[in-house]
């Protein structure tokens, strides 16, 4: 056993986030580590990796009893960990970010910048990554930053990786490049303790499997013994029930209209959007699918009047032609919201608590003569946490506090309330677990029902197909097919995303 | 820990500055025996009522995540103003005309040229991006340059008796600049706990893009924030010279970093999204009575400075520390 935890607890404000866990990791394995939000996986890296030193319990590392004091000492004995949320420092380059903390210098004690350049440069190789290497983080797109971090924790030879959702925010050819990865690594003898809500890559990679829920240890065993439902089964804790998809579009009203809607790259010249057209009904889901870089959140954005300058093209909306919208606030009014991809820094202020947040799009509607109706501002919010199932303490509860899934929820409640005719999700369900995803399709389809139309822009196909009507497939800016759902197939829509080559 | 018991720490925690409050008044008391007298209380918070009226604006600033540099330069300058128009026998030169000017016209034109200093730096800030750090500090230099030009150097006194009282007159006891912070404080408190403009800084301070996603008009709310802190900067400078009965052209200078003081000590974060009127009104209280106290001690004033800027870095860090679990 690499590292054996031994009744391991924690809590926080006297709240158990981990009761009295042990589990070992052999060498050499993958281990993957599931359950859903809130139980316990981050706390229980967090420990292992050196973030939290006060915990109750032991922890054996090469069996012996460790307790790290800080991140670096973990680092230093060989357990690196690539956590979900991004750690890149935006303007420092590509290669500074990689080698931070950890520079090399020369015989001179200057930087070795030309000796770090090659190094990085063979650490993205095995990537299959090719940027610029002085260019500043903040240039890069997610999932380009996530490749980072996986870089930077393999810069350093390390006998435990910890990786947190590490395809969170990558596209699907990134995702192989990464399990060859772990495959490297496991051949070398690292162990590999890998966090993921994706059945299908937990399946493919891993040896062994921990479930944890409410902060204890379910089950640990080898992976060839269950199946994706037993697993399923166990991080829930109860039975979940299929969940079938209704295709319930029955009107042929259009509610948007795009017609060779372009917008051009504001620094490079290029297309960020290249003649992009299409309808959306009343009560349709329309499910777009690109890599990273189609331009999928672009047009999200063009539409959300987020992108400032006017884009190109003709824009009709709820039956009437107009501009494109030129600010969010226009947008709202009119009635299309935009969920945002990153909960975190687009759609929460999460030192504010669940009422403020969830009631901050439709203020207005809550004043009286000026002064905010408290009565009325609560109990729009419990209309919203009953309805949407949002689970808080209570709604003057810190929104930072809360688990991925009712994070997104109350995202969602805020747009929800404000009565839109059209609703665009960008990775609505990124990094919730599998029953919050659940709940999260059901509320989409509850609201195209009610005669929404709604966008999901999505980089997970299996969830498109859950819940898309139809499906369209954007490469390089322009959109390339179109699907009806129940006729595409994974192969179809891959070909159709693949840029030329 | 049960929930009771962690509402009944974090209800201790906002007491604290009340405590630290008492214990200096206490410390004063004990070694001076003019400080408890009515006069010397009254003249406090006389004092104090300037400070309050520019750190209520500088909370704002600071709660939407922004800083403003200039509310001593800007107070200077209303001051001046007003001061210009009192004086000259209430009358000015337009086209040849003259137009009177009462003494509440001088004030209202004192108030809006504060709010017209501090839409610039709420323009400059939201239309072309510059730091408030910067774009504040430019206009510290500008306004008390103008400050200058305005008064040639020279204060303008012999404002009227009328004036005069604004800062030197009682209501009901109490003194009436006293009467003016309260009701600023009120209506700040109000403002920020009742209305959508004071959730909306709140959330501009905490996500500023997540607030302009929720379809809140960002550049719009964080413009009337720096009025308004120009606006209440211009109070303050009315108060001022009223008190004295004329405009110097080197008041105000300094201020700022009171106002800011007060804002720190009263638990607002710097960084925005976090902090309460009323910790500020008691930051700024706790300067005024330090300040009165140390000079009544007969301390140095060069180790008045040394202490107050100690008791600045204690309730900076003492607030750190309570907020540490929450990053």
């Amino acid at each position: 056993m690499v590292v054996s935890l031994k009744n391991i607890s924690k809590t926080f404000n006297g709240v158990y986030a981990l009761r009295d866990v042990s589990i070992d990791f052999p060498a050499g394995k993958v281990v993957a580590l599931i359950g859903e939000n809130g139980a316990g996986k981050s706390t229980l890296m967090n420990i292992l990796s050196g973030v939290y030193p006060d915990y109750e319990g032991e922890l054996l590392y090469k069996g012996k009893s460790v307790r790290f004091q800080r991140p670096r000492d973990a680092q230093d004995q060989g357990i690196a960990i690539i956590h979900q949320e991004l750690n890149l420092i935006p303007h420092l380059s590509v290669v500074e970010n990689i080698f931070l903390g950890r520079e090399l210098v020369t015989t001179w004690g200057a930087l070795d910048r030309t000796e770090m350049k090659a190094i990085a440069k063979k650490l993205l190789a095995r990537l299959k990554l090719t940027l610029n290497l002085d260019a500043p983080v903040s240039q890069l797109k997610v999932g380009e930053c996530q490749l980072i971090e996986i870089a930077k924790a393999l810069l350093v030879e390390s006998d435990v990786v910890i990786m947190d959702e590490p395809t969170s925010a990558i596209s699907e050819s990134e995702v192989y490049a990464l399990y060859d990865i772990i495959r490297d690594l496991k051949a070398s003898g690292t162990t590999v303790i890998y966090i993921s809500h994706k059945m299908k890559e937990i399946f493919t990679l891993a040896d062994e499997y921990v479930v944890l829920r409410d902060g204890q240890l379910v089950r640990q065993g080898q992976i060839a013994e269950v199946d994706e439902q037993q697993l399923v089964n166990m991080m829930v804790g109860r039975a979940l029930g299929e969940r079938t998809k209704c295709p319930c579009r029955t009107t042929e009203e259009k509610v948007l209209q795009v017609h060779n809607l372009s917008l051009t790259h504001p620094e490079k010249d290029a297309m960020l959007l290249d003649q992009v057209s299409f309808a959306l009904c009343k009560g349709e889901i329309l499910g777009i699918f690109g890599l990273m870089g189609a331009g999928r959140t672009e047009l999200l954005e063009t539409l959300f009047g987020l992108r400032g300058k006017p884009a190109l093209g003709d824009f009709t909306f709820d039956g009437e032609g107009t501009p494109f919208f030129s600010s969010p606030n226009e947008a709202l009014r009119c009635g299309l919201a935009l969920v945002p991809e990153d909960r975190k820094s687009d759609g929460l202020v999460l030192g504010m608590d669940v009422r403020s947040n969830l009631s901050l799009s439709v203020l207005s509607s809550l004043e009286t003569l000026g002064v905010l109706a408290d009565v009325q501002e609560k109990e729009l919010c419990q209309q919203y946490v009953d309805r949407l199932r949002i689970k808080a303490a209570n709604d003057q509860q810190q929104v930072g506090s809360l688990s991925g899934g009712n994070q997104q929820k109350v995202v969602l409640a805020k747009y929800l309330a404000t009565h839109p005719k059209v609703l665009m999700l960008d990775e609505p369900t990124r990094g919730i677990d599998v029953y919050a995803k659940g709940e999260i399709y059901d509320l989409i389809r509850e609201q195209a029902t009610a005669g929404l139309g709604v966008i999901v822009v999505s980089s997970e196909l299996p969830e498109l197909f859950a819940i898309a009507d139809r499906l369209l497939v954007m490469c390089d800016g322009r959109i390339t097919q179109e699907f009806k759902t129940e006729e595409a197939t994974e192969e179809a829509i891959l070909q159709a995303a693949l840029p030329d080559k | 820990m049960n929930i009771s018991v962690l509402a009944y720490k974090k209800r201790l925690q906002q007491l604290q500055p009340l405590i630290a409050l008492f214990l200096l008044c206490l410390v004063i008391a004990i070694f001076s025996d003019r400080f408890l007298s009515m006069t010397n209380l009254w003249n406090v918070m006389r004092q104090i009522s300037v400070n309050i009226c520019i750190s209520v604006g500088m909370t704002l600033v600071i709660i939407s995540a922004g800083i403003d540099l200039s509310v001593g330069s800007i107070l200077a300058f209303a001051g001046a103003v007003t001061a210009s128009f009192l004086s000259m026998g209430a009358e000015i030169p337009v086209f040849g005309v003259y137009l009177s000017v009462t003494p509440v016209g001088a004030i209202l034109i004192g108030i809006l040229m504060g709010g017209a200093l501090g839409w610039i730096n709420g323009w400059v800030i939201t239309y072309f991006r510059v730091q408030p750090f910067v774009a504040t500090l430019a206009m510290l230099t500008i306004a008390r340059g103008l400050t200058m030009l305005w008064t040639q150097g020279y204060p303008i006194s012999s404002l009227g008796d009328d004036f005069a009282g604004l800062g030197t007159g009682w209501f009901l006891g109490v003194p009436i600049p006293v009467w003016i912070a309260a009701a600023v404080t009120a209506l700040a408190v109000f403002v920020m706990k009742k209305t959508r403009f004071g959730r909306y800084i709140y959330a501009i301070g905490g996500n500023e893009r997540a607030a302009r996603l929720s379809g809140i008009k960002v550049n719009r709310v964080k413009t009337l924030v720096y009025v308004l802190s120009g606006m209440l900067a211009a109070v303050g400078g009315i108060l001022v010279t009223s008190r004295l009965d004329s405009a110097q052209p080197n008041a105000g200078e300094g201020y700022e970093l009171d106002a800011i003081a007060a804002v720190v000590i009263g638990g607002t974060s710097l960084s925005g999204g976090r902090g309460l009127i009323m910790g500020t009104v008691l930051g700024a209280v706790i300067i005024g009575v330090l300040n009165n106290g140390l000079v009544l001690l007969g301390v140095s004033p060069f180790w008045q400075q040394v202490v107050k800027g100690t008791v600045i870095l204690i309730a900076v860090i003492i607030d750190r520390s309570q907020h540490k679990d929450k990053k």
